[in-house]
Order: C-alpha cells, then sequence, then structure tokens
C-alpha cells in the first residue's frame, strides 16, 4: 500500500507539474497584445534575411558522440544493481565488477585510439 | 478520535470528518504534491535575484536595488513585465512543438523535486531508485532544448541545440558514474536512505572525487558557465530560445535557474548529509532549513565560478570530458570498490547508524584513497599540459622562423636582429 502511494504521489505530481507552467503561459494569452505582422515574425538573424532551409544535416561528430553515450548509459545502467548490492558482496563481486567495467573502459580506449573522441 | 489534527495524520483526520478514504487519501496527496510543487515556484523568484545580486557584486556593481527592499521584488516586476510581452511565433516554426517546450522545460525541473527529503519525516515521495528518478527526469532536460531549438526554425537556435545534444549526453556518463559511489556506499538508491546513512560522516569526506565530478558534471548539464555553450550569447546569440518571448522565453529562464538550484539541492542530499544537523532527531523540521542552508552554499559557490570563469570551446569540453572526467570517474568507482572490500576485510566498515567516531577510520582510509586518484589526475594533467605547451612553442618556433624567410629573401639583404 505504502508502494502504491509514492507513485500515486509522483502520478500527482506529474499533473501538477504540468498545470504549474501552463497556468502563465495561458494567462499571458489574455493579458498579451498580439498584433503579428510579417517582419516581427520573420527569422532573427541580427537583422539579416534568412537564407536556405534551417533543418540541414548534422556533422556527423554528433551521431558518433550519442553513439558513444548510448554505449556507456546502456552498461552504467547495469552496474547500479551491482552498486546497490555491493555491501552484501564479497571478493568475487568486487572481481566481476572489475571486468565488468574493464570491458567499459575497454571500450572508450577503443573509441579514443579511433580518434571517435576528437573534435573536427 | 481525540487526536489534532496536522500534516501527519490528516488522512485519519478526513476520514473521521466524513470523508470516503479513498478521497481522504488522494486529497492528503494532493495537498502534500501542491505545497511541495510551490516551493520551487516561489524559490526561483529569490534566485534570479540572488543571482544578479552576486553577479553584479563580482564585477563591482550594486544590482537591482530598486524595486522592494534591496530589490527583492524586481524578479516579480519583471514577471508581471513578461505577462504583458507580446508572444511572438516565427514563421516556419513547428508551431505545436515549440509551444509545447517551455512548458517541459519547467515540468521536469519541478518533477525532480517529487523525491525530494526535505526533513527526516516523511513528506514528498521516498521511492526506491530515487537516484534513477533523478537521473531520468534530469535528462528530459536533454529533451527540452531540442524540442525547442529544432521547432524554431533559426539556425542559431538548432547549432545550440546540436551542441546540447553533444555536450548533455556527454556529460551524463561522468554524472551518473558518480551516483554509483554514494549508492555503493550506503546500500540504497532511495533518497531518504541515502541522507540516512550519512549520519555519521557527510559522503563529501568519504569520496571527494565523486562529489567533484557529480558538481562538474551537473554545472554542464544545467548548462552553466564554464559549460553554457548551448546559449552562448557572444556566439550563437541566445542559443535554443532566441525565438522565444514574453512568458514562454521566461519559462526558460527560470526552469535554467530552478535546474541549477535543484542540481545545488541533489549535491546536499547526496554529499553533504542532507537535512542532517544539530537537534534534527528532535525538533524534525529543522532538517528543511539545513539543507537549504548547504544548498544555498552550493549554489552560491555556483554563482561566483559562473561570474568569474570565461567559457570553454566546444573541442575543450568534449575532450576535458571524454579523456579527463570519464576515466576519472571509472577509475573512481573501482578505487572506492577496492577499498570497501578492504574495509571489510578488516571490519573497519562501521555499521549503518554509528556516530562519527566510528566512521573515522574509513573515512581516513578513503580520504588516503582519494588522494591517490587526486594526485595520479594532477601527474596526467600536468604531463600532459607540458607536452601541449612544448607543441605549441615548436610551432610558434617554426613560424617565426618562416616569416624572417620570407622577409630576407625579397629584399636580398640581411635584416638585423
Amino acid at each position: 500500500m505504502a508502494l502504491v502511494n509514492e507513485w500515486a504521489y509522483i502520478g500527482l505530481f506529474f499533473a501538477v507539474a504540468w498545470i504549474f507552467p501552463l497556468l502563465p503561459i495561458i494567462g499571458a494569452r489574455f493579458l498579451a497584445p498580439a498584433k503579428p505582422n510579417v517582419i516581427k515574425q520573420s527569422t532573427y538573424e541580427c537583422g539579416v534575411e534568412t537564407v536556405g532551409d534551417t533543418w540541414v544535416q548534422f556533422k556527423v561528430q554528433y551521431y558518433i558522440y550519442g553513439l558513444i553515450f548510448l554505449v556507456f548509459d546502456v552498461e552504467i545502467i547495469f552496474l547500479f544493481p551491482w552498486a546497490l548490492a555491493y555491501n552484501q558482496l564479497d571478493f568475487f563481486g568486487f572481481a566481476a565488477g572489475l571486468l565488468f567495467i574493464f570491458f567499459l573502459f575497454d571500450a572508450l580506449v577503443y573509441a579514443w585510439r579511433k580518434d571517435a573522441l576528437e573534435w573536427l | 478520535m481525540d487526536t489534532v489534527c496536522s500534516i501527519n495524520n490528516l488522512a485519519r483526520c478526513l476520514v473521521e470528518g466524513g470523508f470516503s478514504p479513498d478521497l481522504a487519501n488522494l486529497l492528503t496527496l494532493l495537498g502534500g504534491v501542491v505545497l511541495v510543487a510551490t516551493i520551487p515556484l516561489v524559490t526561483v523568484i529569490f534566485l534570479i535575484w540572488i543571482e544578479r545580486k552576486v553577479a553584479a557584486r563580482v564585477q563591482d556593481r550594486l544590482g537591482p536595488n530598486r524595486v522592494g527592499p534591496v530589490g527583492l521584488l524586481q524578479t516579480v516586476a519583471d514577471a508581471l513585465k513578461m505577462l504583458t510581452k507580446e508572444d511572438i511565433t516565427p514563421t516556419g516554426a513547428d508551431k505545436f512543438i515549440y509551444n509545447l517546450a517551455p512548458v517541459i522545460a519547467f515540468a521536469t525541473v519541478i518533477l525532480m523535486w517529487a523525491v525530494v527529503p526535505f526533513t527526516p519525516l516523511h513528506i514528498g515521495a521516498d521511492v526506491g531508485i530515487g537516484v534513477l528518478y533523478f537521473m531520468a527526469v534530469a535528462s528530459i532536460g536533454t529533451v527540452k532544448i531540442m524540442v525547442a531549438g529544432w521547432s524554431s526554425n533559426n539556425k542559431y537556435a538548432l547549432l545550440g541545440a546540436f551542441r546540447t545534444i553533444a555536450q548533455l549526453l556527454s556529460y551524463e556518463v561522468p554524472l551518473v558514474l558518480s551516483l554509483l559511489i554514494p549508492v555503493m556506499l550506503a546500500g540504497t538508491m532511495s533518497l531518504q536512505g541515502i541522507t540516512e546513512a550519512q549520519g555519521g560522516m557527510w559522503y563529501l569526506f568519504i569520496a571527494p572525487v565523486a562529489a567533484f565530478l557529480f558538481y562538474v558534471a551537473n554545472l554542464a548539464e544545467t548548462g552553466r558557465a564554464p559549460f553554457d555553450l548551448l546559449e552562448a550569447e557572444s556566439e550563437i546569440i541566445a542559443g535554443y530560445n532566441i525565438e522565444y518571448s514574453g512568458f514562454k522565453w521566461g519559462m526558460f529562464m527560470a526552469s535554467e535557474f530552478l535546474h541549477a538550484f535543484t542540481a545545488a539541492l541533489f549535491f546536499a542530499i547526496i554529499f553533504m548529509g542532507g537535512w542532517w544537523g544539530p537537534f534534527v532527531q528532535e525538533v524534525p523540521l529543522l532538517g528543511a532549513l539545513y539543507l537549504v542552508g548547504k544548498t544555498a552554499i552550493v549554489y552560491v559557490f555556483g554563482l561566483v565560478l559562473r561570474a568569474t570563469v570565461p567559457r570553454v570551446r566546444i573541442d575543450q569540453l568534449m575532450a576535458l570530458n571524454w579523456k579527463f572526467l570519464v576515466p576519472l570517474a571509472i577509475a573512481n568507482v573501482l578505487v572506492i570498490a577496492f577499498l570497501i572490500q578492504v574495509l571489510k576485510a578488516l571490519g573497519l566498515m562501521p555499521v549503518p547508524g554509528a556516530d562519527i567516531i566510528a566512521h573515522l577510520p574509513m573515512t581516513v582510509v578513503m580520504l588516503l584513497g582519494n588522494l591517490v586518484i587526486i594526485a595520479v589526475a594532477m601527474q596526467v594533467l600536468r604531463n600532459q599540459g607540458r607536452e601541449e605547451k612544448m607543441a605549441q612553442e615548436a610551432r610558434m618556433a617554426a613560424r617565426q622562423q618562416r616569416v624572417v624567410k620570407e622577409v630576407r629573401t625579397p629584399a636580398g639583404a640581411p635584416v638585423g636582429d
């Protein structure tokens, strides 16, 4: 019962957290003036007219960082159960964790040696 | 029947007052939610004032001092002004997502407060995976900036969003790795449990390297100087929020300040003992006061840092993370894990609830281990710095020689030194 209450609390919090920022934005809709015109709504680029399409291709470096992050983040989540039970683990538990983290580090060294971490 | 109604037994009181148990439960929960969710809203007004005051003092100015006593109501005036500002949606913007982004921004920051243990008493939710909840909600912050930058149909905004991917994703790795240490030491992921486990000794003293990593990664996660690349004013004007105006812009600003404060709050909970302080067991409400005090120390430190250090370049930012912080975080996890095993073998691990004296041997061993990590890291940095300096000097010398040669050849006569 207690556990259900905790998550019910977070569920309610979720609803309230969305309502709070919505209120002033909706309020501003009634208070603020609305006199749009073409120049006012043009894309801001320091007074220069914008050229070409905005939604261009990414620099590939961003993808590479994204991929490395994904590898790390997924693996670190697997480390949390290990850390949680660490007080009850013996030396074998430490060795297993060591091996896992070694493979994690291995991936970092690989990416490093392949120059994936250089900002080109 | 004759119990006094208070926060602790509100649900029972309502039932006795004639409500059905389910409704009473819901009302109690809702009351708690609104109470806790209002705290950040009130806090943010003072945060912006403190931010401006500290920045002004560092730069030898006075800061806001006209509206209200010592300028305290300046932010209220600003909020009222923002309410009456015209809300502009640029042409070509993806309207639905564009309007959604500021709401996401503020909602995610408020959501983090759901699991904050304010006092030893039970206020808010004490979920068993509090640390994971914090990380999960904090990383939705990446989405808000991506969404805002992408939907604005503006190249500067998109550049800011690009940088966000690189920066916020990367710095999440040391953040999560540094959070492994408190979980390991406390044996629980609940934030209330981590706080209780620090009764004898703060984790700041047991694991200073983890605390440092958490602090730096949080600076980057919240986009504060020197890591405020996603909204670098001098390069990409304002980054992801360039096209926003009126209260939507205000939402972004407020959520940024609040996120920085929330990060300081979690630093105080996880590494500085949360609500622990003198007489906190007798008067539990004092805990909230201690927590706010500790948070204020961490937060003001961040403000002074923001006002004094220059912004880093993006390649430096990435190199600092992947080539220094991540290896350091991994080494830190291994060293602490090893030290815990050694301490357990020696029988020096204090039992839960032990006092400060029982924690001393463990703290000393852990501190020594951390000092070794720091010494090795400093030596690596020093060597790398020396190498880079020598490479740069060699480049400069080569360039100078080339210049001298170019001057000599056309003139035909040697140039005097």
